[in-house]
């Protein structure tokens, strides 16, 4: 058995009393598109914070590559290869999206040289489909470019592990076509994806595994056609009342069915 | 680099003429020279901290009191003049690394009323441990021999040197990736952590960049009057003049703060001195001029982009299409 | 040595003042975010005017409690109007430095028509005198006063349309806005009360204290401190926040001797900075 590129163990995180996310444990194995999904304020984010070291864990351990990284600080994450983006896009306002993007390659890529990263960066952005809107300054792009642009970011800092936050709100879906695409075209180069996402359909046509969180728990995982038949989730999401009328029509049907 | 290109072609100029002051004109003009060297290494340290990094730093004095205090204490105690400097320098270069490790978490205003207060500290600190510094009385340093003429040659040439290295300084840090770092840090600093930079590192170093040149040049000073007390060398009008001066010429340009301390001393020179009760309110004046009209500063307001966009394409060498 | 209840009561006596000395500053600081280098000029300016009308005109001090602060009311409203709108936006560096020039324009003014020799408007109040505690009498008035000016000002941003919509700007100023706030007046208002309170402040300043330019920055250096430890924008801040310091200046001092009474609210502050930028009062300040 191969070790688990990613493995977090019993992760916590307090606010002050509430329990923002809950002895969450799993594990990524290199290759995989994981989905991450959950009711709003279930922990997502706050999850993928704590994974990347925006945020200190009350209590738990991740480990990247076998190593104990808990206590990191972002910066360390990126230079690890644990790449994230932001569900509010965070470019540098007054650089150009080539510079946005040589950032990236520059200090947390393998890059030794400013020339090394530059090329870096140019691959990236004709990776993403941003090349020609090179030298535009990055706050005057569109929402989707943004959102490329994000993508280009963390892809040049060479990650082996991506972490996307909700890369898709806000886009019409024809812009989601397209983004699904582009993750397809990220998870092919061999890059293991995280993806926390509020729409289903994408979920459903990229994911091998799901997690679903609720309350800042794990409370069901595995391949997603089961997660979605898994009564705990239906109820998390749709609530007890309605969870309980599925379950009884479960049951009368199996009934009718026997007979 | 075109903007190194364009900044050196009156940069270098200005320095030879500053150099050759002791050779064309009298004490007077040579002391206005060392003012501008001077000046110019304290704006263009402020620069890699207010400019840069984008945190409004108002803690030159500090630096440049401390430098100033050590070298004349080393001196005192029999240190020969120019290693007391380079002493002080390290002085002050680590208690900004210290410093900095505690106020660089602070940010905005915060930070900036922090960097304030330490000036205020050390000034109180200065003023009480009489036993150490003289306290209110100041400190006398030893007189340099030579003459008046010697004196003034010699820390010119001192302080040309040093605004030499500061510009350096300034130069490789702009080009290089902890000068990308700090002006990512500037523009959005959790998006500079994220991106791979080592955001507390990079501050620490550019804070310490922002202090040892202050505190030679506040060792050198010491050693230039001979004296120094806590309101001279903790001053809160210098540790306002300063940004003011980088601000003028073009805060975060390579050569901007040269430019903003060259005509800082001119008006200092020219306005101030004819209006001696007024100063501080001229001061007041050309601060309130430079946030309305010249928020860039000079060096990036229309005006000047249409000067040079004149000289520049007046160069034989330019190849027309 | 004075006794412990002498100590406590000069700490709070002094308290009282320095809560009213913040409590403008502290405003215009939660709600525009800026930081008003002015603020300790602005107190003395009120300072001077009261004694010279003292002086020249014979004016009981108490009643330029009318006519100062509506004088700096206007002032405050036009530099607001004039100048301070347009860099509200910008960054702290800017702001700062700003207010930091215009500070040096109106000391220098100061400097020049008044002169910075300190000036003390000598009321005969004599002094009370309860249990073992003595309370010089210009002491008492002012700090009463203060503190009655303090909860004014308390009660009518509480009550009245205005003082509400400052709240309401400085807890979320977008949210103002789309309510229907007009932004730019309400600034206005804040700059203007800010400017209102301080020359009030030096109305009972010049009754209590020499009034001289020489002290502008050290007024300003403990409303720096006040809002450290009692949190922007709120007049409760400012008193509790002004109260503690008082406190902790008469204690220090009685302690460790005068002279290091104000260094230890300086450095008091910057270990607050450091550990709890948020205040003793734990409301969020503007970076």
């Amino acid at each position: 058995m191969t070790t688990p590129l990613l493995q977090v163990d019993q992760l916590s995180k307090n606010f002050g009393g509430v329990a923002a996310v809950s002895k969450v444990s799993f594990a990524l194995e290199a290759g995989q598109i994981v989905g991450l999904i959950g009711p709003n304020g279930a922990g997502k984010t706050t999850l993928v914070n704590l994974m990347t070291g925006v945020l200190r864990p009350s209590g738990g351990s991740v480990r990247f590559n076998g190593l104990d990284v808990t206590d990191q600080r972002p910066y360390q994450a990126s230079r690890r290869g644990l790449a994230r983006t932001f569900q509010i896009v965070q470019p540098f306002p007054q650089m150009t999206v080539l510079e946005n993007v040589l950032a990236g390659a520059l200090f947390a890529g393998p890059a030794k040289t400013r020339d090394e990263a530059m090329v870096q960066a140019l691959d990236c952005l004709e990776f993403v489909g941003l090349a020609d809107l090179a030298q535009r300054s990055a706050v005057s792009l569109t929402l989707p470019s943004r959102k490329r642009l994000e993508l280009a970011k963390s892809l040049a800092m060479q990650p082996k592990v991506l972490l996307l936050d909700e890369v898709n709100a806000g886009l019409n879906s024809a812009e989601i076509v397209d983004a699904i695409e582009l993750i397809r075209k990220i998870a092919a180069r061999g890059i293991t994806i995280m993806l926390i996402e509020h729409l289903m359909k994408v979920v459903f046509s990229l994911c091998d595994r799901l997690l679903v969180l609720h309350h800042g728990e794990l409370i069901a995982q595995g391949e997603p056609q089961a997660v979605a038949n898994d009564p705990k989730v239906i109820e998390a999401y749709l609530g007890s009342k309605f969870a309980a009328k599925m379950a009884d029509q479960q049951a009368y049907l199996s009934e009718v069915n026997h007979v | 680099m075109n903007s190194l290109r364009s900044g050196l072609m009156w940069f270098v100029p200005l320095t030879v003429l500053l150099a050759l002051t002791p050779f064309i004109s009298n004490n007077y003009i040579v002391q206005q020279a060392t003012f501008v060297c001077m000046y110019a290494t304290l704006a263009l340290s402020w620069n890699f901290m207010g400019g840069y990094t984008g945190y409004p730093s108002f803690s030159t004095s500090a630096f440049i009191g401390l430098g100033a205090y050590a070298g004349a204490i080393l001196q005192n105690g029999g240190v020969p003049m120019v290693l007391a400097w380079v002493i002080a320098t390290g002085v002050t270069g680590l208690f900004a690394a210290c410093l900095g490790y505690a106020i660089l978490r602070m940010k905005g205003h915060y930070f900036a009323i922090g960097s304030i207060s330490i000036v205020e500290i050390l000034r109180l600190i200065a003023a009480s441990w009489s036993s150490f510094t003289g306290g209110g009385e100041g400190l006398n340093l030893p007189i340099f021999r030579g003459g008046p003429e010697y004196a003034g040659m010699v820390f010119l040439y001192a302080f040309l040197v040093l605004m030499l290295v500061a510009v350096l300084a300034t130069v490789l840090v702009d080009r290089s990736r902890l000068g990308f770092g700090l002006r990512c840090i500037e523009q959005n600093e959790d998006a500079a952590d994220m991106v791979g930079v080592n955001v507390n590192a990079s501050k620490i170093a550019a804070f310490v960049l922002s202090a040892i040149f202050c505190g030679t040049a506040g060792a050198m000073s010491a050693s230039w009057v001979s004296y120094i007390s806590p309101p001279d060398a903790f001053s809160i009008v210098m540790t306002l003049k300063v940004p003011v001066m980088a601000m003028l010429g073009g805060a975060g340009t390579m050569f901007g703060p040269v430019f903003g301390a060259l005509v800082f001393v001119v008006i200092e020179q020219s306005v101030l001195s004819r209006f001696l009760d007024y100063n501080q309110a001229i001061l007041g004046l050309i601060i309130v001029f430079l946030i309305f009209f010249l928020p860039g500063g000079l060096l990036r307001s229309t005006l000047f982009k249409q000067f040079k966009q004149r000289i520049l394409t007046k160069d034989p060498q330019e190849s027309k299409p | 040595m004075d006794t412990y209840i002498q100590v406590l009561t000069n700490g709070l006596m002094l308290g009282a003042l320095y809560a009213c000395i913040a409590v403008g500053f502290s405003l215009v600081w939660g709600v525009l975010n800026i930081i008003n280098m002015m603020h300790g000029s602005l107190i003395i300016l009120g300072g001077y005017l009261t004694y010279f009308a003292w002086l020249h005109l014979k004016i009981n001090p108490l009643f330029m409690l009318l006519i100062v602060p509506p004088l700096l009311f206007l002032l405050g409203y036009l530099l607001q109007f004039v100048m301070i709108n347009r860099v509200v936006a910008r960054p702290v560096l800017t702001t700062l430095t700003l207010t930091f020039g215009l500070d040096m324009i109106l000391y220098n003014l100061m400097n020049v028509v008044f002169e910075a020799t300190p000036r003390r408007i000598t009321m005969d109040i004599g002094s009370v005198s309860f249990m073992d505690v003595v309370l010089p009498g210009d002491r008492l008035l002012a700090m009463v006063l203060a503190l009655a000016l303090t909860g004014i000002l308390y009660g009518v941003m509480r009550t009245s349309r205005t003082g509400r919509a400052i709240v309401a700007v400085r807890m979320d100023r977008d949210a103002a806005a789309l309510m229907g706030i007009r932004i730019n007046r309400v600034y206005a208002v804040t700059f203007a009360i800010s400017a209102m309170m301080a020359g009030a402040c030096g109305v009972l300043m010049a009754v209590t204290f020499p009034v001289t330019t020489n002290i502008t920055g050290l007024l300003l250096g403990k409303a720096f401190v006040v809002c450290v430890l009692g949190g922007l924008g709120s007049v409760p801040g400012a008193l509790i926040g002004g109260l503690a310091l008082g406190l902790i200046e008469s204690l220090s001092g009685n302690w460790w001797g005068p002279q290091n009474a104000v260094l230890t609210g300086s450095v008091l502050m910057i270990v607050l900075l450091m550990t709890r930028p948020t205040g003793l009062l734990g409301k969020a300040g503007y970076e």
